[in-house]
């Protein structure tokens, strides 16, 4: 297997984005990073995606989306993992680049959630549709049930599930590609409605469209598109049981822990090395659920990481320096990418006020479903 | 006509038909060809227990387009006596007062219409135990 080396990057803001197409967000992601790599080639793209199929009635987005940027012949596919479809497509391409079968690769991430669907159903689409969506189950209907259990086994309290929505608001105020760039206060977060008890409005990441872009190479050919490569130390990728119902804590993200494992052993490192992490906080819970999976915080004590500050930016392990999913916004199949990015240019030293002093090395997680899939990638500046 | 989709659904959900891993006991519902435990591929059926325990559970506020006339309601995870569990909407009480822990029973009832010809579509619901 050969180095691989993230070169370029490109993302459109994230939001209710009115004006632009599905197309036409992925065109503004990918000529971006083509652009800041100055790169008029491609050997092939991979393109994760949720469900552009269920959101707006198009499928086929391998040769739709290499046309859009006048890349029509260059081997293009899409990869689906429900929430994870951007992390997964950045696997893809990673595995693309270090087999040796191409020495230039886009991943994307793409999703536009905005134009009439049914998103509380297509989201739902995720889990198990007979044995869970049958039965009127919803996303944040499932994420409850891990936060009561979370609840149960570990003292959680709806006031640590607020204090994730705050410290993310307060890293997405600094965010300019960030849905909602303000800060909100707890009462705000405890007093917001409730969708799925007891998780409430402001635990949630909301609905958005977006998409963004990433330009992989291999390490020693990275110097011909920047000067500030920075390498992919691991990329892994790891399931779980499909059903909450089968696993044996629900208060567990196995697949979240597994993913890491083998992410910490192929890279070589523990989890005290890393110094920026963006994890999949598509409800607060599942923050504490994956810092918790992941080692970055002693097994248990995720509940008062964001309050204490330990995930804040100027703590000992910032997370989710983005905003995270909760401010920054969720286009599920581009959230695994945008994660990506943002660690990309905390490495580079590009994240201006959200900037970690001396990042080195940071870790991206992101999952699907209801924690059934989970990707992880370690990034180091060279 | 109920589609096949719905038909083939019919053993697990009006009859609790499940199936109990010959090499390693280990219950699934609904049946499966591999056994997550030990990977065997023998297996005896076997119908749950119309009761469980709450493990964990939820109120949904806001529900898919085809629930909005129930909301808000409970659902749950229920693990059954042969250590099954499945997730299933709690009702004929307050919502708010499904909690981990809580007993129910299993009951057969009306879950949700289906396609534009809106078939009626069954199956388990639990409710407290008496």
């Amino acid at each position: 297997m050969r180095e691989v080396a993230i070169v370029a990057a490109g993302m459109t803001r994230f939001g209710e984005l009115w004006e632009t197409s599905l197309r036409g967000l992925f065109a503004e992601a990918a000529l971006e990073a083509l652009q800041a790599a100055r790169a008029d080639h491609l050997d092939s793209i991979v393109v994760g995606c949720m469900s552009a199929g269920q959101f707006v009635g198009q499928e086929h987005l391998g040769p739709l989306l290499a046309d859009e940027i006048g890349m029509a012949g260059v081997a293009a596919t899409h990869v689906e993992s429900a929430c994870a479809s951007g992390g997964v497509a950045l696997h893809a391409a990673f595995l693309e680049v270090a087999s040796g079968a191409s020495d230039l690769a886009l991943a994307a991430g793409v999703e536009k959630m905005t134009d009439g669907a049914d998103v509380t159903a297509v989201l739902a689409t995720a889990a198990d549709q007979e044995r869970e969506a049958y039965q009127g189950i919803t996303f944040p209907g499932l994420y409850a049930m891990i936060a009561r259990a979370h609840m149960q086994a570990k003292g959680t309290t709806e006031e640590d599930l607020a204090w994730v929505a705050v410290k993310n608001h307060r890293h997405g105020a600094l965010n300019p590609k960030a849905q909602f760039r303000r800060e909100v206060t707890l009462e705000e977060v405890m007093g917001s409605s409730l969708v799925a008890d007891p998780l409430r409005l402001l635990h949630c990441s909301p609905v958005s469209d977006g998409a963004a872009a990433v330009l992989l190479c291999p390490l020693d050919q990275a110097r011909r598109y920047t000067d500030r490569p920075v390498r992919i130390r691991a990329s892994a990728l790891a399931t779980s049981t499909m059903a909450l119902a089968d696993r044996k804590d629900p208060s567990v993200l196995d697949a979240v822990q597994r993913s890491g494992e083998r992410a910490y052993r192929t890279a070589g490192v523990a989890p005290p090395d890393i110094q920026v992490a963006e994890v999949h906080d598509c409800f607060a819970i599942a923050e504490i659920c994956c810092i918790e999976a992941l080692g970055l915080v002693p097994p248990c004590s995720g509940r008062h990481a964001a309050r204490t500050g330990l995930t804040a930016l100027g703590g000992k392990i910032p997370v989710n320096t983005s905003g995270g999913l909760k401010s920054k916004g969720h286009p599920v199949g581009a959230t695994g990418i945008a994660q990506a990015i943002e660690i990309f240019e905390q490495l580079r030293g590009e994240a201006g006020a959200r900037q970690v002093k001396d990042a080195r090395l940071g870790l991206a997680q992101n999952m699907g479903g209801s924690g059934a899939s989970s990707v992880v990638h370690i990034l180091e500046r060279v | 006509m109920p589609s096949p989709r719905y038909w083939r659904e019919i053993p697990t959900r009006y009859r609790l038909e499940a199936a109990r891993c010959t090499g390693c006991g280990k219950v699934a519902f609904p049946a499966r060809p591999v056994c997550p435990e030990c990977r065997g591929r023998e297996w005896e059926r076997i119908h749950l227990s119309w009761r469980g325990k709450v493990v964990t559970s939820t109120v949904v506020q806001v529900p898919p387009s085809e629930f909005q006339m129930e909301a808000p309601y409970a659902v749950a995870l229920v693990e059954t006596p042969e250590g099954a569990r499945l997730m299933t909407q709690v009702v004929d009480c307050e919502p708010s007062s499904v909690q981990p822990g809580m007993e129910v029973s299993l009951v057969f009832r009306r879950l949700r219409k289906e396609g534009r010809g809106g078939i009626l579509c069954y199956g388990y619901k639990a409710v407290p135990a008496a």
